[in-house]
């Protein structure tokens, strides 16, 4: 019994872990290609989930996902051209105070358009009770999907920035973005395209998730947090670490709510990422010489 | 110099007294109170500008300590001792007046420490917390320090959400009343409102008395030499950790005083308070005011703070603060009191020419 129990928070664990992973992800290509932590990360997964909420109305399910993850890419684009493409080499400060803007306006028209009501997608596959049962312990099919999709994104993340002529473009723009533009380089499209980039991962994590923890106006900030700490926790920059850093996280938290009251698991979070920030910034996986050499 | 600082805080004096009788002379007593608020809002605004604007230090955490303040003197002050009566000790204090009789909700007698000695014990408590956060947080620069002033702001927000002696979601109710000096009591009794108008204001001129000495000596020079490029002023000599450790300090202490009067003020104190959206309203605010402009930051605070207080953005209160946040920070990052339009329009007309 106590074992079951205990593969129970694992898997538990393993799927807030998936979703934090595609948050840091995200975080990570922007900051890549820009420079610049997007602090409204978060807005984009509940962006997504709740489109092909309202999408899958009137639509099947994988074409309202679809729409979903296009529509959210459109308006992360659209946020990059109107607020962030014409200025020049903005502050820290201001960077900072600008996306919290715009996540407060993102998640305000959500309140609008959608209300206070919590909304999930169906079950991909079966319903809420159905569940694969392995030696005892149940998984709902919904789990797979999610680490199913997280690990297709990652590996084609890591194609695209490897194999394709646009991802090697973006890298050579986040190496310096100087020399990229001497080479011909249009650096400005790259910015946009990281931001189409990372809105489409969010939506695609925010759908995949939302038939599990459900997806509300308000749960962008806390995602943008948890999806931060990651991105800390395996090294800024680094995506792949930050899947391993998210299913670490993923998996304290759950394993928090056994010894603690449920209300403090954020305060569990964040606490690993204070920790992080003052004792070792450059992340579990980051190189420490390599950290100091960075802007920051 | 010196005479212009003083004729500044005469000014700002006499434009308090003038709104208090212009609300006499309209019949609009009433709005006295969310002026009151305001006041009490505006000290946690200014002493955040010293932090942001002189010291160049963001910090998306200082409900946190608005909410330290307000919260340890809400308990300290409701707390019901009766219990320990009889002990040495408490007989000691009693004696002192540090424990106070009074009456609880429901008439019965209770026991609970004077507002006086749970204020300082606040204070105490929130300067130690700024204290043990500062050193490590203020060593981080950028993002990283945006994200640990916010990870501290939502532990101390889930903190109060979560723990049942804070009211849980609730928060605390029937705080007592406030009494300051013979005579003058924080509460929010309408019979008290003008009285307590003033004591408010007198806090912000004090607060704002305070800081412009502050920015205009040997540590002002050294904060604004600290904003403006951090190395070098190290290697002129200043200790820039401790400055900036000390305004940090400061500026906590600052909201946490604010914290405690509204606490008394309001009779109650809710989680609301601690949340990230008030902290983000701060930082919404001090921009709007120009950064490094303690009275552009106080002016804005009034009427921004007035007219949320009193309803006027509605239920896109939040909206209003993030588009004011985007709009000051792409066109006039220097404050709106600042904004030229002409340099504006000509900067426009220069990008056309070829």
């Amino acid at each position: 019994m106590f074992l079951e129990l205990f593969f129970q928070y694992l898997v538990a664990g393993l799927t807030y872990g998936t979703i934090y992973a595609i948050v840091g992800i995200g975080f990570n290509i922007i900051y890549n290609t820009t420079g610049i932590i997007n602090f409204a990360q978060g807005e984009f997964v509940m962006l997504g989930g709740m489109t092909a909420v309202t999408l899958h109305a009137f639509l099947p399910l994988p074409l309202a996902i679809l729409g979903a993850v296009l529509i959210t890419m459109a308006v992360g684009g659209l946020i990059e051209m109107v607020f962030i493409r014409w200025l020049v080499k903005p502050s820290v400060l201001r960077m900072i105070i600008i996306t919290i803007g715009i996540s407060i306006l993102v998640r305000e028209a959500a309140l609008v358009i959608w209300g206070e009501g919590v909304r999930s997608l169906p079950y991909f596959t079966g319903n809420e009770i159905s569940a694969l049962s392995f030696g005892g312990v149940r998984v709902s099919p919904q789990v797979l999907w999610s680490l199913g999709v997280c690990g297709v994104v990652v590996v084609l993340l890591n194609l695209f920035f490897k194999f394709t002529m646009l991802g090697r473009e973006m890298r050579a723009c986040a190496a310096n973005r100087d020399a990229a533009t001497l080479c011909g380089i249009p650096t400005r499209n790259m910015i946009t395209l990281s931001f189409v980039l990372s809105a489409g991962i969010g939506a695609l994590a925010g759908c995949v998730v939302s038939p599990i923890t459900q997806t509300q106006y308000a749960i962008g900030s806390g995602l943008a947090i948890k999806g931060f700490t990651v991105a800390i926790l395996g090294g800024l920059g680094n995506s792949m670490a930050a899947v391993a850093a998210g299913f670490i996280l993923g998996i304290l938290e759950s394993f928090s709510i056994w010894v603690m009251p449920t209300a403090y698991k954020d305060a569990i979070s964040i606490s690993l990422l204070l920790a992080m920030l003052f004792l070792r910034p450059s992340g579990l996986f980051g190189n420490r010489e390599a950290f100091k050499l960075k802007d920051f | 110099m010196r005479t212009g600082r003083h004729l500044h805080i005469f000014y700002l004096l006499i434009s308090v007294a003038a709104v208090q009788l212009l609300t006499f002379a309209l019949g609009k007593g009433f709005y006295l109170t969310q002026l009151t608020m305001t006041a009490y809002y505006s000290l946690i605004i200014i002493g955040l500008c010293l932090l942001m604007g002189y010291a160049g230090q963001i910090s998306l955490g200082h409900a946190g300590f608005f909410a330290i303040g307000g919260y340890t003197s809400a308990v300290l002050t409701t707390l019901d001792l009766s219990a320990h009566k009889s002990t040495a000790l408490a007989g000691v204090l009693t004696k002192l007046s540090i424990l106070v009789a009074r009456q609880d909700l429901y008439g019965e007698q209770a026991l609970s420490l004077h507002p006086w000695a749970a204020c300082i014990i606040a204070l105490l408590l929130t300067v130690v917390i700024a204290y043990a956060i500062g050193v490590p947080v203020l060593k981080l620069k950028g993002h990283y320090l945006a994200m640990a002033t916010l990870g501290f702001g939502t532990i101390i927000y889930s903190i109060v959400l979560g723990t049942q002696q804070f009211g849980a979601a609730d928060g605390i109710s029937s705080v007592p009343a406030f009494p300051l000096l013979p005579g003058l009591t924080v509460s929010g009794a309408a019979g008290l409102r003008i009285s307590n108008y003033y004591i408010a204001w007198g806090l912000v001129a004090c607060g704002m008395l305070l800081l412009l000495n502050l920015i205009n000596s040997r540590v002002g020079r050294a904060l604004r030499s600290i904003h403006g490029a951090e190395d070098a002023a190290s290697a002129m000599g200043v200790d820039t950790a401790a400055y900036k450790l000390r305004t940090f300090v400061l500026s906590a202490a600052l909201a946490a005083v604010a914290g405690v009067f509204l606490t008394h003020y309001n009779g109650g104190i809710g989680p609301s308070e601690a949340s990230i959206m008030k902290s983000v309203r701060y930082v919404a605010i001090v921009a709007v005011g120009g950064m490094s402009s303690l009275w552009g930051t106080l002016i804005m605070s009034a009427v921004l703070n007035f007219l949320s207080l009193r309803g006027y953005f509605g239920s896109l209160d939040d909206a209003v603060f993030g588009a004011i946040l985007i709009v000051i920070m792409l066109f006039s990052p220097e404050g709106i009191l600042q904004f030229d339009v002409k340099e504006m329009v000509k900067k426009m007309l220069r990008k056309e020419q070829p």
